[in-house]
């Protein structure tokens, strides 16, 4: 086998992302735990941890640039290198969202929640199983998964539509409530946004494994 | 690619070298104002391809020839053509700059004077017409009358192919010529074919297929004797239909 350094390379730049990738889920898991549990140690954990990603993001992108100039890789390397320096993009962008949900916990922690948060803690589970999946698909090259995590974003937007409803009641009843009702209904839309952002990654996966376009 | 029209048909060739057979089976369609590249490692039978549409393995013996190779619809195989003329329409440029050691201007003109052409007016206007479409002209232009020999590697490969061009061809074969060059001759003459497929149909043999990917439309890959893949070089490059190209065009063969 030849190229066996371009092929170190690459499988550095997988293990890359495979990191970066759990810490995102890391993160997501602390930033709305953080929530539920008003915990604000937590929250300015997660605030510090984003330096991290941004970090990860630059020096995965570096990695491409350079494989690019100096291998010129073709076929499915090309595919994946190109590909690798958009899903660091979306796993940086998936911890600013984290990093927002962390700032909210934070405004919120001296308040008592207007009712209890349930469907927030699940829309966070689906999330990090979606972003688990679609590194597993992502590391094994497995263009079917990926179509079954990405089909799962149905779910988390679903449950965003659920929370935006409920919230919408409790503040047409009582006015006090929209200050942090406003608040939640945020955290409910980042949550959405990290989903997106995973499909997003399962897309890219697919154009990896077979060089088809698909947008779930 | 249904709407293209087909300048040359190989089909079903095999060629020997005595009881060697060097390729098997191959059918290609080379289409009209395209570059079509041919890939593949050494000894894969590509510069032997390129060499059977133009009959220059003619000369040497031993050589056998099975299959057709239809240019414009007529197999330049058949008993009695011309193989004088032929080469006059498929045209040649080599991997080392060949240049006869003679002025600049009669390299040119060798061709036209050798296809009976005399009148000096018409020779002059050939002449300058091919250094032209070689984008030598403006280089050259205040020395017709040196010798070619004298004249940088790069020029002299231009002036191969202004030669080629002298005696007005349809298809222009080039085998690897920019292998000789450095990255700016081989600059000149990739943006040279670019220009060219306007008026002619290029095939190119070329052992780097980053220059097969910047100057092709169409990219056939060969191993063994066998043309394994043929089609757009974007898809080619970008989505290989078969593992054996993935392989060869991703450095992973062997």
């Amino acid at each position: 086998m030849v190229r066996s350094n371009f092929d170190k390379d690459l499988e550095k730049l997988n293990q890359d992302i495979l990191k970066m990738g759990s810490i995102v889920e890391e993160t997501i898991y602390k930033a709305v735990t953080s929530l539920v549990e008003q915990d604000v140690e937590l929250a300015e954990e997660v605030i510090k941890n984003d330096d991290q990603l941004d970090y990860y993001e630059i020096k995965i992108d570096k990695k491409c640039i350079k494989l690019i100039a100096l291998q010129q890789p073709v076929a499915r390397d090309l595919r994946q290198i190109g590909m690798i320096t958009k899903i660091a993009t979306d796993l940086e962008r998936m911890g600013d969202l984290a990093y927002n949900i962390a700032s909210i916990t934070k405004e919120l922690s001296a308040e008592e929640f207007i009712k209890s948060l349930i469907d927030i803690p699940r829309m966070a589970e689906i999330n990090q199983q979606m972003v688990r999946g679609a590194l597993e698909s992502f590391v094994n090259l497995d263009a079917e998964q990926a179509r079954e995590v990405g089909r799962k974003d149905d779910q988390v937007d679903e449950l965003d539509d659920q929370i935006i409803r409920e919230l919408l009641t409790y503040m047409i009843e009582d006015p006090k409530t929209i200050k942090q009702g406003n608040k939640l209904m945020f955290v409910s839309r980042y949550l959405e946004r990290i989903g997106d952002h995973v499909t997003n990654i399962c897309e890219k996966v697919v154009y990896i494994v077979t060089a088809e376009r698909v947008t779930f | 690619m249904a709407n293209e029209q087909i300048k040359l048909m190989i089909e079903d060739l095999d060629f020997y070298y005595g009881d060697f057979q060097v390729l098997e089976g191959v059918s290609l369609k080379i289409l009209v104002n395209k570059v079509t590249a041919l890939i593949g490692p050494s000894g894969c039978g590509k510069s032997t391809f390129l060499r059977t549409l133009n009959r220059m393995n003619d000369l040497i013996e031993g050589t056998k020839v099975d299959g057709k190779v239809l240019l414009d619809g007529q197999d330049i195989y058949d008993k009695g053509v011309d193989v004088v003329g032929l080469r006059k329409k498929i045209g040649m440029v080599f991997q080392e700059p060949n240049p006869f050691p003679k002025s600049i201007y009669e390299n040119v003109a060798y061709g036209p004077r050798a296809h009976g052409i005399k009148d000096k007016d018409e020779l002059d206007h050939i002449v300058e017409d091919s250094l032209k479409k070689a984008a030598l002209w403006d280089e050259i232009n205040d020395r017709l009358d040196q010798s070619a020999m004298g004249i940088s590697g790069g020029q002299q490969q231009r002036l191969c192919i202004a030669r080629a061009l002298a005696v007005n061809p349809d298809i222009l074969l080039m085998d690897e010529p920019t292998s000789a060059l450095d990255p700016i001759a081989t600059a000149k003459i990739e943006d040279l074919i670019e220009n060219l497929k306007e008026d002619y149909t290029i095939v190119i043999v070329t052992h780097s297929m980053q220059q097969a990917a910047r100057i092709s439309d169409y990219t056939s890959f060969f191993l063994m004797g066998e043309m394994i893949e043929y089609g757009l070089t974007d898809k080619l490059f970008e989505k290989p239909e078969y593992k054996k190209t993935e392989d060869y065009i991703t450095g992973r063969f062997g």
